[in-house]
């Protein structure tokens, strides 16, 4: 690691004063970052250690939930009433990484984690367009298992890492940022970007600005969710596929359904097409294929990972399924 | 400017790059922490900060600051060996002995959590304590990478010390 | 040379078996076969309490004034010549104290490698270490950076500016095929080996499989990472590693130095996992010298990365397998053939077909294996090389050809079970895996099985069973060294350079000891894992166990002819030979008139001595050449398959040994599930991504290389047919590799009959099961 000095935010406006300059990076549990600046990734110069802060969970006015960004993963699948009303967020979080790793990883840095693509964490043989603009993409032709079949670009193909974040989306989540022109907030489904040109642009976050928390809607009343992760070993490994559902089903039909991907692109994939396709309509296999296979229409799998398009759907429609049935 | 390690009080390193695991190791000789892969890969790095289990080597010593620290050498004194220890040796919980101590820290920590009524993966409802089965340690183990093969020996030690903790 | 090594080899065994069984070590079996004594009981591991608490000391972890530390750097490229090495920035950082490089580094000579011609031998890679511009694969080391502390050392390692003129690599597999070598040995057989025609008889056979099965690089990934601390003292070096081979290590750093022996002592009282990989390879070597350089002491532990791009792993294979058969399954024809790759600067050569050869009995046979050059760091012997992988490709073909013919698959071994050695007639010293078959079948509930895939289910889950059979050749390793040490207090202390990867040898052999020499389990004191002491061979081969039994045998006799003289006249024992006493009850006891006896401590009262020390070496392990000796395994399997998902969940494992003689029932089956899930991990997920197009790991690391979680193993039932094995010391034979073959297999041919696909190709990761398509 280069040398580099520590200190720690006491307030949300000191942290995000503090990333807004050059070389400074905040640190979370440091679960992601210290392993990559170990691995020669990341170089930052000051790390600003933001755990001191943000680190309720409480009910919100409109009876949702608001969870600070400094919680941790396993703080937050153990909390009551995320068990109770969100569970899908719960077994999501439980299904990451490990105890140990959930104990340290916080929900900001969760959301802020960086791709696993092997060539990324290479920087010593391989080139990325995420770590040198502009160099190539070595993953392009490599190996590809973990990579994107979804929204993926000639420049990059990495996936976002994250269970919880797919949680996240599929149940509409926002996120609180602070910056330098006050806080505002975007949902999570819109947080990630996708990788065009420019896959070292990963997120919306402006410069100086930091998460302060993630906001839950009201939970809909007679939802069914589930979250299920496809991986190579049973357990302690990133999705190769991963699916999150929440719906609810009236007289047969769906009245709300929102579904989301993990493990196939650069961000948690809200599955909108899918969703619009769905909405209204009768909950049945026939339904959920068809509307499947719309959502995957423009999949670009690659000889390495052409399993994932397959293995998306089968397991969205099991997922929904088995919904369907504890509706029923 | 301190951290506390097993119930004494020392001075912080002055690199921040060092590691809680480094920091541990080199900086006070307690080797019991094992690095296994210094990439938050395998779990022989384990230890408790403020009783909860995390991973020293992803730890930069310096965030754990004014913190309680305990590690293998923390759990046991003299002689006595803490139930665990003892029943890794009574189920031959570990072959070669690097993943050990991180296994049994993790354990500590494991057998609390469950305790406290924390889910797991495998849990099936949620809204309940999670059952005491090998499948919720298996589980909830599955951070701490074991390569001579000692997994059923280390599951059966733990599912004895919790069914003798819950008695 | 390795022609000369096949006439040598065939003419000991040829010679071997003209002479009479009794004059051979195993003529006559061990006495201590069959006693209920020490050994057989289940004495937990000696040095538990020192691992539960952390206070085992690994090699890493030694403390010393003045310790620095050093950092590495390694070539991201394959083939090439450094053309610029800066390391002007590296040697200002804050710190540090030297930047080892081929410029600086002092002129060493070659390790030789390892072998069965050159027995001292250690070395892993006979390429030179830092001496030259040249890199020769991706990974090898180019720098090594000391510093004052790790954090300097691996950031001045980063500053080091490299330019390299990179030439052509040769990296891809297949594209190598062409160019393939066909050696004349492998390790002690003849390579290509053939009984009448079996091709012809293959195309002739009533029923036949013909088919390529494939498997991936493979890593040890041993938990503790190599490490050692290097430290000299004058012209005297102290290295304490973390080595398989404690004294072939300090004899080989000796000679590389020009050192005297004795003033070379490596010590490696805990070993954190071997399999293989606890060898000697480059970084000892660089520790050593640059120790040397700045005369302080070192500490060298390889990050993960490096474990993965310096030290070699298992190589990938490609196995044609072929059976031929009759209408009642007889084989008419077995064929085991394939490509793996070895470099020439490589020792191992992942003997996939010398299983085989002794599995079955066919009519005709054809076996050989082709070596493939690719630019790649070393590849080394891994837990049950060869028969690991090699059993996969055999054990799966026996299943297909048991399904073509619509036979249970255990019937259909059971049906070509050999009665000698099918290649050379030799009598097997034992062999009871007909036992071992039928126990299994019957503890596991084989005839639950649905002889038709994709019969069981359970929800979305295809549930399937499947067996497999395991094998691996004894091996007794020639000039093993140990010393017994008996003092007048009736302790006796035993020493051997040997050393404990988690195998628990000194518990076994504190065991051995306590029946050999007739004391109590806390009379014994097993001293090993220091090169001072008498030298022990490599832990290779599931080989120790039995060497060090023969060597502590072959002492207790040398002790017993020193202890009749040292007993004169005035004993009850005057006038009594060797052979006509035994070591019981502490003392020697006249085996016809156990009236006649004397204790240890009143013999060397009497003759006024404190103690009496013997140094012995085991007899040459000529056994081997007589007898066709090998341990067996039959494997059971049942295995969950998600439908949808082609998730593979292995729930039952059963594997039941015919090992010899089982020392220590608590530890064996500790060793013996520890194979089986080596062979789980093999099965399931583990596989070194390496990429053709650059010749580099793309997976080097714990969180990408898969090995088993916790939540990956089930329960694994263990047991054993118990037959000792009449030649070899104790009745054992070897348990340390046994147990990872025929494993894959056995979850290969489960997933088989789960959902009705084959698959021939390691690792069985779920796209294979549900393809691009999904169908």
């Amino acid at each position: 690691m280069n040398p580099f000095t520590y200190r720690r935010a006491t307030t949300a406006p000191e942290a995000a004063a503090a990333a807004a300059l050059p070389g400074h990076r905040l640190l979370g549990g440091g679960t992601n970052l210290v392993d990559l600046m170990r691995k020669g990734v990341e170089h930052p110069e000051t790390l600003i250690d933001v755990t001191g802060f943000s680190q309720q969970i409480e009910l919100t006015p409109g009876g949702g939930l608001l969870i600070g960004g400094a919680v941790r993963n396993s703080a937050l699948a153990a909390h009551p009433q995320v068990r109770r009303d969100y569970p899908l967020l719960s077994r999501a979080v439980l299904t990451g990484a490990s105890a140990q790793i959930r104990n340290m990883a916080t929900v900001a840095g969760n959301v802020m984690q960086r791709t696993r693509c092997t060539y990324f964490a290479d920087p010593a043989a391989s080139r990325c367009n995420k770590r040198v603009p502009g160099s190539g993409c070595d993953a392009q032709g490599g190996f590809t298992r973990y990579h994107a079949i979804l929204g993926g670009s000639s420049a990059c193909i990495a996936t976002h890492p994250s269970d919880m974040c797919v949680a996240l989306a599929a149940l509409d989540a926002t996120l609180h940022l602070l910056g330098p022109d006050g806080p505002r907030a975007l949902p999570l489904s819109e947080f990630h970007r996708l990788p065009g040109d420019t896959p070292h642009l990963e997120t919306e976050l402006r410069p100086g600005e930091i998460i302060t928390g993630v906001e839950l809607p009201p939970p809909l009343p007679a939802m069914r969710s589930a979250y299920r992760k496809v991986r190579d070993r049973a357990s302690y490994a990133f999705a190769l596929v991963s699916v999150g559902a929440c719906i609810t089903v009236e007289n047969g039909h769906f009245a709300e359904i929102r579904l989301a991907f993990g493990g196939i692109a650069h961000r948690p994939w809200r599955a909108t097409r899918a969703e619009a396709a769905l909405r209204s309509g009768p909950a049945t296999p026939e339904a959920v294929e068809a509307a499947l296979k719309l959502e995957f229409a423009e999949a670009r799998p690659l000889d390495g990972n052409a399993f994932k398009l397959p293995l998306a759907r089968r397991s969205a429609a099991a997922l929904l399924a088995q919904l369907i049935g504890e509706t029923a | 400017m301190a951290i506390t390690i097993n119930g004494t009080e020392v001075p912080l390193p002055e690199d921040p790059r060092m590691s809680l695991a480094e920091f541990l190791r080199d900086g006070l000789h307690l080797t019991g922490t094992k690095i296994g892969c210094n990439q938050g890969g395998c779990g022989a790095c384990t230890v408790l900060i403020d009783g909860q289990r995390v991973l020293s080597c992803l730890t930069l010593a310096v965030q754990a600051e004014g913190r309680e620290v305990t590690t293998i050498e923390g759990l046991s004194s003299g002689d006595d060996l803490h139930p665990l220890q003892e029943a890794f040796i009574a189920h031959d919980g570990f072959q070669c002995g690097y993943c050990t101590p991180g296994q049994i820290c993790a354990a500590t920590a494991m057998l609390r959590e469950l305790a406290e009524g924390m889910p797991s993966s495998v849990t099936g409802d949620l809204s309940r304590p999670a059952p005491l089965t090998a499948e919720e340690i298996r589980e909830r183990m599955s951070g701490n990478l074991c390569r001579c093969g000692a997994h059923n020996g280390i599951i059966a030690a733990i599912l004895q010390v919790a069914q003798e903790g819950a008695a | 040379m390795s022609r000369v090594q096949n006439t040598l080899i065939e003419s000991v065994r040829k010679v071997v078996g003209w002479v009479p069984e009794r004059w051979l070590p195993g003529g006559t079996p061990d006495p201590l076969i069959g006693r209920h004594g020490a050994v057989g009981t289940q004495l937990a591991q000696l040095d538990g309490p020192q691992k539960v608490r952390g206070a085992a000391r690994f090699a890493a972890e030694v403390p010393l004034e003045g310790l620095c530390y050093a950092a590495l750097v390694n070539s991201p490229v394959t083939r090439g010549r450094i053309t610029r090495l800066d390391t002007a920035a590296a040697e200002a950082a804050p710190g540090v104290l030297l930047v080892l490089t081929y410029r600086n580094m002092p002129r060493l000579g070659l390790v030789p490698l390892m072998g069965v011609t050159n027995l001292g031998a250690v070395g892993n890679s006979a390429l030179p270490i830092l001496q030259d511009d040249q890199i020769r694969y991706n990974g090898q080391v180019m720098a090594l950076v000391l510093a004052e502390t790790q954090q300097q050392a691996d950031h001045a390692a980063r500053l080091i500016d490299l330019s390299v003129d990179t030439a052509p690599a040769l990296s891809d597999f297949q594209a190598a095929k062409p160019e393939a070598r066909t050696p004349a040995s492998i390790l002690v057989e003849r390579n290509e080996q053939s009984a009448g025609d079996a091709e012809a008889a293959l195309r002739q056979a009533a029923f036949s499989t013909d088919a390529t099965y494939t498997t991936p690089g493979h890593n040890h990934a041993a938990i503790e990472l190599h490490g050692v601390t290097a430290h000299w003292t004058g012209n005297r070096l102290v290295l304490h590693d973390a080595t398989q081979a404690v004294a072939p290590t300090a004899a080989a750093l000796a000679k590389l130095f020009g050192l005297r022996r004795e003033d070379v002592r490596v010590l490696s009282p805990f070993v954190g996992g071997g399999f293989g990989a606890k060898g000697f390879w480059d970084h000892q070597v660089l520790a050593v010298a640059a120790a040397r350089m700045v005369d302080r002491p070192v500490r060298l532990m390889l990050s993960r990365e490096a474990v993965f791009r310096m030290v070699g792993g298992r190589s990938p294979t490609e196995q044609r397998v072929a059976i031929g058969a009759d209408a009642e399954g007889r084989f008419t024809a077995l064929i085991h053939t394939g490509y793996s790759v070895m470099p020439p600067y490589s020792a191992s050569p992942e003997q996939y077909t010398l299983g085989t050869r002794s599995l079955y009995r066919a009519q005709s046979y054809r076996f050989g294996q082709k070596h493939l050059d690719l630019d790649i760091v070393p590849n080394t012997f891994m837990r049950a090389p060869g028969e690991s992988v090699g059993s996969f490709a055999v054990e799966s073909a026996v299943d297909e050809l048991a399904h073509a013919m619509d036979i249970d698959p255990v019937e259909l071994r059971l049906r070509n079970e050999p009665e000698t050695h099918p290649l050379t007639g030799t009598p097997f010293s034992q062999r009871a895996l007909a036992t071992a078959w039928r126990q299994g079948a019957d503890r596991f509930g084989w005839d639950a099985r649905s002889t038709m895939p994709r019969a069981r289910r359970d929800g979305e889950w295809l549930l399937g069973m499947g067996c497999a059979a395991g094998n691996f050749p004894y091996v007794r390793m020639p000039s093993g060294a140990l010393r017994i040490r008996l003092t007048r207090d009736g302790q006796a202390t035993l020493s051997t350079s040997a050393q404990d990867m988690g195998m628990g040898t000194a518990t076994v052999q504190t065991q051995h000891a306590a029946d050999r020499l007739g004391l109590p389990l806390d009379a014994i004191t097993f001293e090993m894992g220091d090169s001072d002491l008498p030298a022990a061979p490599v832990a290779g081969g599931s080989s120790q166990t039995v060497s060090i039994a023969a060597a502590i045998a072959a002492a207790a006799s040398k002790l017993t002819v020193e202890l009749l003289r040292l007993a004169g006249n005035a004993s009850p024992l005057a006038g009594l030979r060797a052979g006509e006493v035994r070591l019981a009850e502490g003392g020697l006891v006249c085996i016809e008139d156990p009236t006649r006896r004397e204790t240890y401590g009143d013999i060397l009262t009497r003759a006024g001595r404190d103690e009496i020390s013997v140094t012995e070496t085991g007899a040459p392990p000529l056994e081997i050449f007589k007898y066709a000796m090998l341990s067996h395994s039959a494997n059971f399997c049942e295995v969950r398959v998600s439908d949808v998902t082609g998730e593979l969940r292995v729930t039952r494992l059963l594997g039941v040994f015919d090992v010899g003689t089982i020392l220590n029932p608590r530890m064996a089956v500790s060793q013996l599930r520890g194979g089986m899930i080596m062979g789980l991990g093999m099965a399931l997920s583990e596989e070194v991504l390496f990429d053709e197009r650059s010749g580099r790991i793309m997976n080097p690391g714990l969180a990408d290389y898969h090995i088993p979680a916790h939540l990956d193993v089930p329960e694994i039932d263990v047991t054993w047919t118990g037959i000792p094995d009449p030649r070899s010391p104790l009745g054992a034979r070897g348990i340390g590799e046994i147990g990872i073959t025929g494993v894959a297999a056995a979850i290969a041919n489960a997933v088989f009959n789960a959902t009705g696909k084959r698959l021939r190709d390691l690792p069985l990761t779920l796209d294979r099961l549900i393809g691009a398509e999904g169908a």
